[in-house]
């Protein structure tokens, strides 16, 4: 199920957007992710952390999406590392503008 | 398998935070039926004949109707053997049509080659197959004559069929430990996954508890076995009363019933755990005033799991941390108080306790649905040992926490 993972770093500059089939539910901590076609689930430990998620879809970028978020530019490698994760179990695909 | 993406200080541990309970379970069995064609001795359930006041299809929908606003993502579905309903197949369709995921076990009875490729056609269903030993000796022993050749059966359907990454879903007992390696051959075979849980004295799993549950030497050995190898074995995060053996097992220790775990039986009431199917864990029915949803918010008994717990005689134990005392129905089946050692705690700290416990003392199940006819008696198997190779767990009691994903820090 993870055969699409790619070895490749994340690219904090490209666009990303929640994978369709992505649910987000929030809790008191931050929110629960389950993906529907791999079966898994993420928890994203802040709410400044689903913010950022929740900005990817109107952002070009996730720089933006976590400036937008109101993330300092002092943090952002911190929520790199954070996307990074959702990236690799496919949580959030890199938006390709077709 | 999950994603722990963890920037930010200042939530504490996703542990403490699952302890004070969500908006909605995360791991939610919905027994569907108790009405079952086998009889296995262990049945969690007490399972066997149907209950005249199983919930409608109607209210079956109700239900899905409400897990869907609450954001449950997925159910476990379990009964009985939930595929003799009539209406099994379009309660499945009903719920992934409304966005709650189904895993349904089965004891493979009606996985045709039809129904298999039909699952296989869905992403949103995954199928789990009950095997209680990797030889027919020792799964019919306690599923009952005729349930091995059913399983590998349906396996056989299944995998026909494409479905690759099925569960194969196996109780751990003093018969089947030794078989951990020819479980994991026949989950390769298949290209299936392996899932292996813990026995509890559960149901009628109370009754054959003391001939069935694992040795000390057996748990150490199960314990070897998980740490030794691979990250493919599921274990619902079970077995982490074992904790106190080394480090912890991967995963989400802690006992998640009422606060990430549920049980919806078949009439509909509400259970803090599947395992724990007692008065003293009903927290209501369905079809109360405000149904499920203010069930799991709002219960007396829920509310009151969910505050911080006494570890009792445990708070001192180095493994404490992991081990958290263990299983709740465990100790509640056992005989033994709920904020002292498991049963099986791996320090022997539970075993003068045992002894206290006067026979016939222990809690009964509050609800047996066994059929009257004589259930077959588990017949002792040779055990040999066996060496150790293979397999980590991943992570999350499916009664447990969370199953199905392993939190791997992330940031
Ligand atoms: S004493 Fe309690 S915490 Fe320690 S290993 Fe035994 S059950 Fe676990
Ligand atoms: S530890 Fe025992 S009581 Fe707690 S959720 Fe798991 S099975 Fe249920």
């Amino acid at each position: 199920m993870s055969t699409e993972t790619l070895p490749r770093p994340f690219d904090v500059d490209a666009g990303w957007r929640l994978h369709p089939q992505v649910s987000i539910r929030p809790e008191r901590f931050g929110a629960l992710l389950y993906h529907f076609g791999t079966r898994r689930l993420s928890f994203l430990k802040s709410p400044t952390l689903l913010d950022v998620v929740r900005a990817l879809d109107s952002q070009p970028s996730a720089r933006t999406a976590c400036l937008a978020a109101g993330v300092a530019a002092a943090e952002i490698p911190t929520y790199t590392r954070a996307l990074a994760t959702l990236a690799q179990s496919s949580m959030i695909c890199e938006w390709t503008g077709e | 398998m999950t994603a722990l993406a963890t920037p930010g200080p200042g939530v504490g541990s996703l542990v403490d935070q699952f302890q004070l309970g969500l908006d909605a379970p995360i791991c939610l069995t919905w027994e569907l039926t108790y009405a079952c064609n086998l009889s296995c001795v262990h049945c969690l359930s007490s399972s066997g004949r149907r209950d005249p006041r199983e919930l409608s299809t109607a209210e079956c929908k109700a239900v899905i109707d409400e897990l869907e606003r609450m954001q449950v993502f997925y159910v476990n579905i379990g009964g009985g053997e939930p595929t003799v309903r009539p209406d099994f197949w379009e309660l499945v369709d009903y719920a992934t049509e409304h966005h709650v995921g189904v895993k349904f076990s089965t004891n493979g009875v009606k996985i045709t080659p039809e129904v298999a490729r039909r699952l296989a056609a869905s992403d949103y269903v995954d199928v789990q197959i009950s095997l209680d030993g990797a030889s027919a000796e020792v799964n019919d022993a306690v599923r009952g004559s005729g349930s091995y050749a059913t399983a590998l059966r349906a396996m056989h359907n299944l995998a026909d069929a494409g479905f690759t990454g099925f569960k194969i879903s196996v109780v751990m007992t003093r018969h089947n430990i030794a078989q951990l390696d020819e479980f994991q051959a026949i989950a390769d075979r298949f290209d299936a996954q392996l899932r292996i849980t813990r026995l509890r004295p559960s149901g009628r799993g109370a009754d054959v508890w003391d001939e069935l549950h694992p040795t000390a030497a057996q748990q150490r050995e199960l314990y070897d076995w998980l740490c030794a190898g691979g990250e493919q074995v599921l274990t619902g995060d079970s077995f982490f009363h074992l904790s106190g053996y080394g480090e912890a097992l991967p995963g989400l220790n802690l006992c998640g019933a009422g606060r990430v775990v549920c049980l919806i039986d078949p009439v509909g009431d509400d259970y803090a755990c599947p395992f724990a199917i007692h008065d003293n864990f009903l927290a209501g029915n369905v079809r109360d005033a405000g149904g499920f949803t203010t069930v799991w918010r709002e219960s007396e008994l829920f509310t009151e799991l969910r505050r911080p717990q006494s570890g009792g005689a445990c708070t001192s134990c180095s493994a404490f941390d992991s081990c958290r005392g263990g299983c709740m129905a465990a100790k509640f089946f056992t005989g033994l108080p709920l904020d002292g050692p498991d049963p099986e705690c791996v320090k022997g700290n539970a075993d003068a306790a045992l002894l206290d416990v006067a026979a016939g003392t222990a809690p009964k199940p509050s609800a047996d649905h066994s059929r009257a006819r004589s259930r077959p008696v588990p017949v002792p198997v040779s055990i040999g040992l066996r060496p150790v190779q293979r397999a980590a767990p991943e992570r999350a009691c499916d009664e447990n926490p969370l199953a199905g994903f392993a939190p791997s820090p992330a940031g």
